[in-house]
């Protein structure tokens, strides 16, 4: 049995999460090939190679594949896919966008998200924002998945497999076409990737009153987020979410302020390692999965915290 | 240009799911059921289309049990022009959704589909690309921002680094995330006049479709619960917590 990982990989070279999805690999357990497909992309294909486990890297280097478009790497994976029992990728809006569309060309299920291995065919995946946690197994010759990057640590370097270039033709299908791209230039870390996250929530009052929490984020090099009801109260834009219907983050530590804890929101962050609580109201709701909490007011408490704390720069 | 828009029936946002004691899924009797919010935002995006001028019809497609005609009503009342519900008491996965689709494509010729990103149950995200991969269309996958062009859509997404825009043509799919747009709420005029625009009921077998898992279930468990911890009198202890317990700052 042998499983092809699919990396993750932009101008800057390879990304991280595609060293979390070998070690996924790892866990099922066979011969692991990495599929480094794009333009230019020789040095991610190298770096890949060094990683262990990994038995062998294809390299599909092609005008067609820059910016990786879902219409022209899919028939791609697809074809390659036919020698392999598992195609893995990192559960990113990378492999979001392109797994289902390989899994269908395939006429196979797709596995998305999983957060543990139980045997080849069997995974772990969350439900409901992780409320519930589903054990499946796939019932197709050819298992399609994606890999939560969270759940598995990164595969260390120590490999020297060899790079091959894929032998396939490429063909751009021409139904798409990349424009542009406008990254987060925020000083302050991504919401989902952060190692903090400073949120507000209703009690916040105000967009204006969001101010003490960055102060307070920028004090602790964290992110700032919200709840759906300080967006619905159009206090912050809505990619601060955090929530069922937002994003989902599990940062070492999340500062809750002025967020009462429904349970759309508990969703989205239950999985912190440490959750600080800050609330006027001690009955509140987030209390209770809180590990520790402050009852009183939060526009005298945050600028005490955001004093009391060294600065990180 | 027709637009076809998927409607899934969900536990609403608001619910806490329970896992059952026999571990074989979550509870969903007796429970407040409503439209899977990313395809509420679907929904609000055609009309917006629609009210731009350049949608003409648009079409609410709704699959599962006959309650679903519910969640096709709420698309009417919002402003979707007729609903098509595909009835069946059997489980549908992504890919067996996406196949029904294909079929419903097939049928009504729409230049474009718009579906929410992922369902707020399964948390699957994969219907979209699997329907576009079946039809050999473009996908404008977790849109924020739609701008038609001539026989093409430039589809801004959301990436996990920031924003992406790209153009594709049309016919395409697109799924939408979270900031394309605030849904409407339906007036209660427009709720007594969705009673009376038509739905159509058509089955899998008739659309040729076999809808068969793929995935077995094995079981479904609650994740490992958080207590409670401890209230600290001020922000010192707060500060000493974190520093000396938690050793998280």
């Amino acid at each position: 049995m042998s499983i092809l990982v699919i990396a993750e990989h932009d101008a800057g070279g390879l990304k991280p999460s595609t060293l979390n999805t070998i070690n996924a690999a790892a866990k099922i357990g066979g011969d692991i090939s990495v599929l480094v497909a794009g333009a230019g992309c020789r040095g991610a294909a190298e770096a890949v190679a060094k990683i262990t486990g990994v038995v062998k890297v294809l390299l599909a280097d092609n005008a067609a594949y820059a910016h990786q478009l879902p219409e022209a790497l899919a028939p791609l994976i697809a074809k390659l896919a036919a020698a392999y029992g598992h195609v893995l990728a990192p559960a990113s809006t990378f492999g979001k966008n392109l797994m289902p569309r390989v899994a269908a060309l395939l006429d196979v299920a797709q596995i998305s998200d999983i957060v543990g291995v139980e045997a080849p065919d069997t995974f772990v995946r969350p439900i409901y924002a992780g409320n519930a946690l589903a054990t499946v197994q796939s019932k197709d010759k050819i298992k399609v998945v994606t890999v939560r990057g969270t759940a598995f640590p990164a595969a260390p370097a120590g490999g020297n497999a060899p790079v091959e270039a894929v032998a396939e033709a490429a063909a751009d299908p021409g139904q798409s076409k990349f424009v542009r791209q406008e990254l987060s230039k925020s000083e302050r870390p991504e919401l989902t990737a952060a190692r903090i996250v400073v949120s507000g929530g209703r009690g916040m009052g105000s967009g204006d009153n969001f101010k003490i929490l960055e102060a307070l984020a920028d004090k602790l090099g964290a992110a700032v987020g919200a709840s759906r009801a300080a967006v619905d109260a159009g206090f912050v834009a809505n990619d601060y979410q955090v929530g069922q219907t937002g994003k989902i983050v599990a940062p070492d530590l999340y500062i809750a302020v002025g967020i009462s804890g429904a349970i759309q929101h508990l969703a989205g962050m239950k999985d912190s390692k440490v959750i600080v609580a800050i609330n006027k109201d001690e009955e509140a709701p987030i209390f209770q999965v809180a590990d520790y909490g402050i009852v009183g007011d939060l526009f005298k408490i945050v600028p005490e915290l955001t004093a009391a704390l060294p600065s990180k720069r | 240009m027709k637009v076809l828009v998927a409607v899934k029936r969900v536990v609403d946002y608001n619910v806490k799911v329970r896992v059952k004691a026999d571990h074989s899924g979550v509870e969903t009797a007796n429970v407040k059921m409503s439209m899977n919010p990313f395809d509420e935002i679907g929904v609000e995006e055609a009309i917006r289309l629609k009210e731009k001028g350049t949608a003409t019809e648009i079409i609410a497609v709704s699959m599962g049990p006959l309650q679903c005609q519910e969640t096709i009503r709420t698309a009417l009342a919002m402003g979707a022009d007729r609903g098509i519900l595909v009835q069946t008491d059997a489980e549908l996965q992504p890919l067996a959704v996406a196949k029904l689709l294909k079929a419903i494509v097939a049928k009504e010729q729409p230049k474009l589909v718009i579906l929410g990103k992922q369902a707020i149950d399964d948390d699957c995200n994969q219907t979209g690309q699997m329907l576009a991969a079946l039809l050999g269309w473009p996908q404008g996958t977790f849109a924020s921002k739609l701008v038609p062009a001539a026989d093409a859509l430039e589809v801004t997404r959301e990436v996990d680094g920031g924003l992406e825009t790209v153009e594709i043509k049309l016919p395409a799919v697109v799924t939408t995330d979270l900031r394309l747009n605030e849904p409407r709420y339906a007036s209660l005029p427009n709720i007594m006049k969705a009673k009376k625009k038509p739905i159509e009921t058509v089955t899998p077998e008739a659309l040729g479709v076999d809808p068969a898992p793929r995935i077995a279930t094995l079981k479904v468990t609650e994740p490992a619960k958080r207590s409670a911890g401890v209230k600290v009198p001020d922000v010192a202890a707060l500060v000493d917590k974190l520093k000396n317990e938690a050793k998280v700052i």
